[in-house]
């Protein structure tokens, strides 16, 4: 990806590269098929009830219109574990000098949402043999879009001789434009308020559908990121060694792209198409200025990452401002503040 | 003696600029070879081949007997090379976190135990850098750094060493040191493959020598070595040469 550097190229064909009988990419293939079952299980099944649970005894408790709004409670449930995916995710991102990977996927997500919008309001549901499928579901569009993108930029980076950056902007820049044309094409009225909602992030039109795949990926990469971290970190650091330890590079950079396009989807709606990389490297810039260790980087990432997810959201609510720009203001506060306190 | 790694006449060409040409060479287990030639001679470029890190345009290598493809003990290998990589610059990694990495390709996907932590604390230890353990690796000096990554190579209980000029930039004494270091392990029965542009240490440490230059020029015994004109004709349009010691000078 864009940390490719000449040498890299020259490895294009590395034979290590066409490692016979390595088998675990297909058992983290697996395990992630199990996992997503898992998530869908959950997500469908017990978090529906365990959600009301949750928030009817909180608002019980303690009866803030904080705890209390339903639209906030969307909001807060899929705020935290964005918390938690994006700065977890950001960290390999990071330190592979590839911050703004995240943001071309978000824009070509952007563009996912559009198609989904646009097929939502001609086709709301087809009928495949006796089921019917909804197909309104622009989130889950975007996701499809999201990682079809992530795949390409992979394929783009391996295939071509050009600077890393160019197959990004080439993203970035498409991405956008088809959401624009699509949405131009349908009219506005079509979409009206829910385009902007995804563009700039909209917490309170999160709709319980959303919450789900949000919650559902989440979980996933949480799930995919545990089992994976020694891979991801060992390429991160020194990619040449892990060749040399027989680790499948390029199916972990293809995992680490995949991943990245899940976590924008699951953060588009709060933050919006084009604040969401922020959470992926804001949090994370902030944990690398205070600490020597990658480990303790992560956790302290994720803590920075809940701290603007909260006090964006308060903050918002409190002066009626947008969530998104809010969270990432916060953030960047964060790593302000981690900059100066690290040089006095 | 079986070998370590096998090359068979390897020929690579980055588009029509020949690297390597038909050059065989191979590394007995426990064999202490010093690599060395000219600037831009295909050393390194040997060197990644040989351990399957870049395929040749023709020719074979064969890791501990096996075609690098199938050859999966990635933890039988451990390199050093000179530069250190952007992120060992920049990444906050304490050099416990890098010499754990070292146990990652045993770990698999299973998360380390406490036995490999107590591989890595031995590592630590043999090389001498147990209190730096939580230090980030780029406040570490030249020498403590390619110490951190020695280490790492003992902690994947690596059996053969590649090492690309690995005392660039690193004081006299802790060069000094830092070699000690590697006659100990070849001592004990790790193979060691160096690539060192200081002729005079080559000559004194290495068991065995191969002299390049987009060819092979020679590769023998230390001893023979240094009564063969080998480095005359391979340096012959790049250096002066004083005794056994080369000055470079492009």
């Amino acid at each position: 990806m864009s940390t490719l550097t000449d040498d890299d190229r020259s490895f294009r064909t590395a034979v290590v590269e066409r490692l016979e009988g390595n088998r675990q990419p297909a058992l983290v293939v697996l395990a992630m098929a199990v996992m997503v079952a898992a998530s869908a299980a959950f997500v469908y099944g017990p978090f529906p009830s365990l959600y009301d649970i949750f928030w009817t005894t909180a608002c019980n408790a303690g009866g803030s219109f904080l705890v209390c709004s339903s639209l906030l409670q969307n909001g807060f449930t899929a705020g935290i574990l964005i918390g938690i995916a994006a700065p977890l995710v950001g960290a390999y991102l990071v330190n592979r000098q590839m911050a703004l990977v995240g943001d071309a996927l978000a824009h070509s997500s952007f563009g996912g949402v559009a198609i989904g919008l646009f097929i939502g309001a001609t086709l709301p549901a087809v009928e495949i043999l006796g089921l019917t499928v909804p197909l309104d579901f622009p989130l889950l569009w975007a996701l499809i879009i999201g990682i079809l993108s992530a795949l390409g930029l992979q394929y783009l980076a391996l295939t071509t001789d050009e600077y890393a950056d160019i197959p990004l902007a080439v993203l970035l820049t498409g991405g956008f434009a088809v959401g624009v044309l699509i949405i131009s094409y349908g009219d506005a009225i079509v979409f009206g308020r829910e385009v902007e909602g995804f563009l700039f992030g909209d917490i309170l039109f999160v709709p319980f559908q959303n919450v789900q795949l949000m919650v559902g990926l989440a979980l996933l990469t949480l799930g995919v990121i545990a089992l994976t971290h020694k891979q991801l970190v060992f390429i991160t650091f020194d990619r040449e060694a892990a060749r040399l330890a027989r680790i499948h590079v390029r199916f972990y950079d293809t995992l680490l792209m995949i991943l990245t396009a899940m976590v924008v989807v699951a953060a588009m709606q709060i933050l919006g198409a084009i604040l969401t990389a922020a959470m992926l490297v804001v949090p994370v810039a902030a944990a690398m200025q205070v600490t020597t260790s990658f480990n303790r980087a992560i956790v302290l990432g994720i803590v920075f990452g809940e701290i603007s997810v909260f006090a964006g959201l308060v903050l918002s609510y409190q002066y009626d401002v947008a969530a998104g720009a809010t969270i990432v203001l916060v953030a960047i506060a964060i790593y302000l503040w981690t900059v100066v306190s690290a040089r006095v | 003696m079986t070998d370590a790694i096998a090359a068979e006449n390897i020929t690579f060409a980055y588009d029509d600029r020949p690297v390597l040409q038909d050059v065989s060479l191979s590394v007995p287990e426990g064999d202490f070879l010093g690599l060395i030639g000219p600037n831009g001679s295909g050393k390194t470029t040997l060197m990644k081949i040989m351990l399957g890190l870049q395929s040749p345009d023709s020719g074979s290598v064969e890791l501990f007997g096996k075609p690098p493809r199938r050859f999966r003990e990635g933890t039988k290998l451990g390199y050093v090379s000179q530069q250190s990589s952007e992120a060992d610059s920049r990444m906050p990694v304490t050099v416990r976190e890098l010499v754990n990495m070292g146990r990652y390709a045993h770990a698999g996907l299973s998360r380390l135990s406490e036995a490999d932590r107590a591989v890595v604390d031995d590592a630590l230890e043999r090389v001498g850098i147990a209190d730096l353990a939580e230090r980030q690796v780029n406040r570490l000096s030249g020498g403590q750094k390619q110490r951190a990554y020695i280490a790492r190579a003992l902690a994947a209980e690596a059996e053969l060493l590649a090492l690309d000029e690995p005392t660039v930039g690193i004081d006299a004494d802790s060069e000094e040191q830092f070699y000690d270091l590697l006659d100990e392990l070849n001592d004990e029965g790790i193979t060691i493959l160096l690539i060192e542009h200081d002729i005079g240490v080559v000559t004194e440490r290495a068991d065995s020598i191969a002299c390049i230059d987009c060819e092979l020029y020679e590769h023998c015994e230390t001893r023979e070595f240094l009564e063969t004109d080998a480095l005359e004709r391979a340096f012959s349009t790049h250096a002066l040469i004083r005794g056994d010691r080369v000055v470079h000078t492009d």
